[in-house]
């Protein structure tokens, strides 16, 4: 009852801070409100018991993308003049994607509606989740680093996300590397 | 149960309050709902009075070595008041909003970096139990909550409105965000030892405190630690006696204060985390597990002593640096993080995790923690050589070998301004 109205409050925070992202014409502006939504997504994170997915969140989307974001803004655009038009002409296209992603995100929650039921429990309103025992809350870091490495379940993906972000660290070095003119 | 007056007070004095108060109340929601609220008003409360008392403190440290009296006049022949008188007049001042500033972002820095500094508290173990919340993910918690407080310095720089303010927290945007690396794989290291993230796990591990086992994690997580607080020599985000201030320019009256104080809660904070995490926190040969009597478990007071004991000694070292080492170039800090500590800090965790599998389960804490320092020592004397032969290279270059004497590499120099100011709010 309790988890179900913070849920929703959450989620309420959350999605008005993500319209606001893309209705604020003032750049700085929508990227704070863009920190306030990665804000919301943590708190739904604790929510659910995952506390390490929770801090994660903190640290890498409003630690570190939204900074970066920030500092892209204030490099490339001039100072406290940043009211852009809400549209480019990008707008269509960018409806589209968003369409066809909420579809797909729909489709697997469908296929799947056995093993994650959208409502735990029809019947009463304003359901609790599951409690889940505290050891498994506790063990839930270690559980998470072996499944990583275990062949039977993600070493796979884990590898092929490193071998990207890896890829995309040498490219990153090669790009800001000096040119040999530029050393002249 | 009924109330027990001389129980209370002898459950008050042993910290275990809120364990008699469930107990005599009976494990209601309501009951934990209320205890949990009175832990963070004592936990806030006091980090933010016990500012007023490290303000004097450093002031007088620095004072004395720097042989100069210090405070001497509010307050009695210690100038103990000086502080107060401060935040007085920090209170009454007025309060100025510049014109053109960004009033969302201007108003908020100040209190998103007082609650920044506040909220990492939740997982510091004071005595056995004692403690905000046991999060499973205590280290992880307090890394990502300071890496959130570096939004707040965009912020205080965006929203003032002013290009110095701005310059300001970029430059220390910079330093926090690329000190944070090798902090967080310094405490790797910790982390490896204990095999947990959490505090409290993490100071019952340590039989032999990490300080002995990882002697370098810990030289580095002091380093960038001095850095992620903005403190000499890593003090150029305001350094008080070149550039008068960084981002925080544009701010006057009780929220520059509270900038100010938010830096010496983190300070402390960071003390207390060294002697969590390398000090063994509250543990004392056995002294916090002490019982008397009947069942009376004093010995969570004595942790609690032992722990502020270790805390302010480490406190004591961050003034002891403030007071005798001059300040650092732009440059060289991001050269020294990069190009030194990132490099030695990945060395250092990749060498200490393949020790640790490597190393038989018959070894006790004492042999593992005697390998883990041997490792520590050969990396150390590994880059030291390093950097010898580099230095040596650098110095073939500027004079082609000639008299070794006079030829400190041209990087080495540093400012040579050693007069720390007084640390008062000058604004």
């Amino acid at each position: 009852m309790v988890e179900q109205i913070i849920f929703l409050i959450i989620s309420a925070f959350t999605l008005t801070m993500a319209v606001i992202v893309v209705t604020k014409r003032n750049l700085f502006h929508a990227a704070l409100a863009l920190m306030a939504a990665f804000l919301g997504v943590a708190g739904l994170y604790v929510l659910l018991d995952a506390g390490f997915l929770a801090a994660a969140q903190l640290l890498v989307y409003i630690g570190a993308i939204s900074i970066l974001v920030i500092f892209a803004i204030m490099m490339t655009r001039r100072l406290m003049q940043t009211t852009e038009p809400a549209f480019n002409s990008q707008a269509g296209f960018a409806l589209v994607t968003a369409v066809i992603g909420f579809g797909i995100l729909f489709w697997v929650f469908y296929l799947f509606r056995e093993i994650w039921p959208l409502i735990p429990d029809a019947t009463v309103p304003l359901a609790s989740k599951p409690e889940l025992p505290q050891e498994v809350i506790r063990n839930s870091v270690v559980v998470m680093g072996q499944s990583f490495v275990d062949p039977a379940i993600y070493v796979l993906p884990f590898e092929i996300a490193s071998v990207l972000l890896l890829a995309a660290l040498v490219g990153a070095i090669i790009v800001a590397w000096p040119k040999a003119e530029d050393k002249a | 149960m009924s109330f027990n007056l001389v129980e209370f007070l002898k459950s008050l004095v042993s910290l275990t309050v809120s364990d008699y108060l469930r107990e005599l109340w009976g494990n209601q929601p309501w009951v934990n709902v209320v205890l949990d609220i009175l832990g963070v008003v004592i936990i806030s409360t006091f980090c933010l009075l016990i500012v007023i008392f490290l303000i004097w403190l450093e002031r007088k440290v620095i004072a004395r070595i720097q042989r100069r009296i210090g405070p001497n006049r509010v307050g009695g022949r210690y100038g103990l008041l000086q502080t107060v008188a401060d935040v007085i007049k920090l209170l009454i001042k007025e309060d100025i909003t510049p014109m053109g500033a960004d009033k969302v972002a201007y108003w908020l820095a100040p209190f998103l970096i007082v609650m920044s500094a506040l909220m990492v508290w939740a997982v510091m173990p004071f005595a056995p139990g004692v403690i905000g919340v046991d999060l499973n993910i205590g280290v992880f918690f307090f890394l990502s909550i300071s890496s959130v407080s570096v939004v707040s310095l965009l912020l205080a720089g965006w929203g003032s409105n002013n290009k110095y303010a701005l310059l300001g927290a970029f430059r220390s945007v910079a330093q926090l965000v690329s000190y944070e690396v090798p902090m967080i794989l310094a405490l790797l290291v910790p982390i490896l030892l204990a095999q947990s993230m959490s505090t409290v796990s993490i100071v019952e591990a340590q039989t032999v405190p990490f300080l002995l086992a990882a002697p370098l994690a810990a030289l580095i997580f002091f380093i960038s630690s001095l850095a992620e607080t903005g403190r000499t020599p890593f003090d150029l985000l305001e350094a008080e006696s070149e550039i008068v201030a960084g981002f925080h320019v544009e701010y006057g009256g009780m929220k520059f204060g509270m900038f100010f104080l938010a830096e010496f809660v983190n300070t402390l904070f960071m003390s207390g985390f060294f002697a969590t995490v390398f000090l063994g926190g509250y543990r004392f040969f056995g002294l916090e597990r002490l019982v008397i009597g009947d069942g009376w478990a004093i010995g969570n007071l004595l942790g609690l002593i032992v722990f502020f004991v270790k805390m302010f000694a480490v406190y004591f070292v961050y003034i002891w640096i403030r007071g005798t080492l001059p300040r650092v170039r732009v440059d060289q800090i991001l050269n020294y993080n990069w190009k030194f500590l990132v490099p030695v800090s990945l060395a250092l965790v990749m060498v200490t995790a393949v020790l640790d599998i490597l190393l038989p389960a018959t070894f006790n804490d004492f042999a593992r923690a005697g390998a883990h320092l041997t490792a520590n020592v050969a990396i150390a004397l590994i880059t030291v050589e390093i950097l010898r032969a580099y230095a040596r290279r650098q110095r073939r270059l500027t004079d082609g070998g000639g008299s070794g004497l006079a030829t400190a590499v041209g990087d080495e120099h540093v400012h040579h301004d050693t007069a720390v100011h007084e640390p008062a709010a000058a604004h």
